[in-house]
């Protein structure tokens, strides 16, 4: 008991002198999250609009396909990541393996399905209630989508906080791909991993505090987004 | 006038093997005012779609004047039940005009002036799926009369609307169709087929079945269904 507390009161020490390893952790868990966030952003709203707006074949596969890599256990795709990128893999000459663009990779595996499936369903709805309006107004393919897209931008946003919640708390994909290096590929959660392994528990506390901050600060904004969005019908 | 007239031959809607409308044989001369009425479920909504391009033709063929593609620039609707964007009234409204290429700045200049046009100065800035029942029937008016439609289709358009509302819209589309354009309007309200209709379809049970000029369609009804229909008897 004694040892939490200890760990607890020196953990926010580290936290309150900016300590410059805990910080330089901090800020690249932040750098590859936000990145990855992007990227997935970018990949699955589109996809989440286009699969809600456009009848082709084999859509509900696809729908079915994204449901399931919903599931993807982060393990395997770093086990998957890992493959390609290293040295006799297809990929492997960029040299990307155990560097901050590998968990990136990795990251934006795991969280554009949820991001896709999300906006999939936000935009189907309001697909069904804009349809007539948008056809009647002669609109192309890409109109509808970015019309769409924008006024769901809230709902949108959301799915991007989840992937956000998601990556963050990530840890299984990310060590196998970053390798946990000092300075160069150590995240929140790999670096906890480590210090409670070695004892360092007031280092792992923390980390562990700044991790709960972030995902307590994003469910917030999720929950307010939600809130207003249900409040008004916009 | 261009895009008309529009000329529709045995124009039949299937939906999953029943018939909704058809087979009709239409011609839409390029100038006036056409109503079209009848009961609950006689299909004008359905009529309209299908003029409009909203219904698939299962049958038979529709023609404008022009190609599709210009016929369908310069059309408009007003659906039953308003569909709201999740926007601002004034960014409603000029959507449309933004969609054609205008820029924005002008487009809302001419969102705002329509709004005023159509009582909706007011709530220019509020959240058009929050305005009333019939607000919203007026900004679907607004937005499709920015493109200055050379046809313009309302189905039901005063159903929400309260007497002096109702009587605005009416003084509008009077002056629409002064300016020499084309309306086909579906109505339930009687007295206001009178007022406006230049010429009537009566709708019975997916078709025709009576149609003409409007003054001796009210004066004179052939049949004996639309005699009672016009006496405000129900016709089944
Ligand atoms: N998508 C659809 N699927 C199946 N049936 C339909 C569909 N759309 C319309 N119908 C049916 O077609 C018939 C005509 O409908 P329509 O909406 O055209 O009638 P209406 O004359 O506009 O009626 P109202 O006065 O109530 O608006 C109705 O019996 C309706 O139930
Ligand atoms: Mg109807």
């Amino acid at each position: 008991m004694n040892e939490i507390t200890q760990g607890f009161w020196d953990a926010w020490a580290l936290i309150l002198f900016f300590d410059p390893d805990l910080y330089e952790i901090i800020f690249l868990s932040l750098r590859v999250t936000v990145t990855a966030v992007v990227i997935a952003s970018l990949i699955g709203l589109p996809i989440g609009a286009l699969l809600a707006v456009n009848r082709f074949r084999h859509r509900r596969f696809v729908i079915a396909l994204l449901n399931a890599l919903m599931g993807l256990p982060p393990v395997v795709v770093g086990l998957f990541v890992y493959m390609l990128l290293s040295r006799a893999g297809p990929l492997g000459g960029f040299g990307l393996l155990f560097s901050p663009s590998a968990m990136i990779i990795a990251q934006v595996i795991i969280i554009t399905p949820l991001i896709a499936s999300i906006s999939h369903q936000t935009v189907r709805d309001l697909w069904a209630n804009y349809h007539d309006l948008l056809i009647s107004l002669n609109t192309t393919r890409a109109q509808r989508i970015s019309a769409l897209l924008w006024d769901s931008r809230r709902a949108l946003l959301t799915a991007t906080l989840a992937g956000f919640g998601r990556a963050i708390g990530e840890v299984g994909a990310i060590i196998i791909v970053g390798g946990n290096i000092d300075h160069a590929t150590r995240v929140l959660t790999t670096a906890i991993a480590l210090e409670t392994g070695k004892g360092n528990f007031a280092f792992a506390m923390g980390l562990g505090m700044v991790l709960i901050m972030l995902a307590i600060i994003v469910n917030l904004l999720i929950h307010n987004l939600t809130k207003t969005e249900q409040a008004s019908t916009w | 006038m261009v895009i008309l007239p529009l000329k529709m031959v045995g124009a039949t809607a299937y939906v999953r093997g029943k018939r909704l409308v058809g087979p009709v044989d239409l011609t839409l001369a390029p100038e006036g005012f056409t109503i079209v009425i009848g009961p609950n479920g006689a299909g004008k909504t359905t009529l309209l779609r299908l003029m409009h391009g909203l219904q698939r033709l299962s049958g038979g063929s529709i023609d404008w004047a022009v190609s599709l593609t210009e016929a369908r620039r310069k059309q408009a609707y007003v659906f039953q039940s308003p569909i709201m964007m999740r926007r601002r009234v004034v960014d409603c409204i000029a959507y449309p005009l933004l969609l054609r290429g205008e820029n924005k700045k002008s487009a809302r200049a001419k969102a705002k002036t329509y709004a005023e046009r159509y009582g909706l100065g007011h709530v220019l800035q509020n959240w058009a799926p929050d305005l009333s029942g019939g607000e919203k029937q007026k900004l679907s008016l607004a937005r499709a009369l920015i493109t200055e439609p050379e046809i313009l289709f309302l189905d039901e358009p005063c159903a929400n609307l309260d007497g002096r509302a109702t009587r605005e819209i009416e003084a509008i589309l009077q002056k629409v169709q002064d300016e020499g354009n084309r309306i086909v309007m579906s109505t339930h309200d009687l007295g206001q087929a009178r007022r406006l209709a230049k010429d009537v379809i009566f709708m019975l049970n997916g078709k025709i079945h009576e149609s003409g000029e409007a003054e001796e369609f009210f004066s004179a009804p052939q049949t004996l269904e639309a005699q009672a229909f016009t006496n405000g008897e129900i016709v089944e």
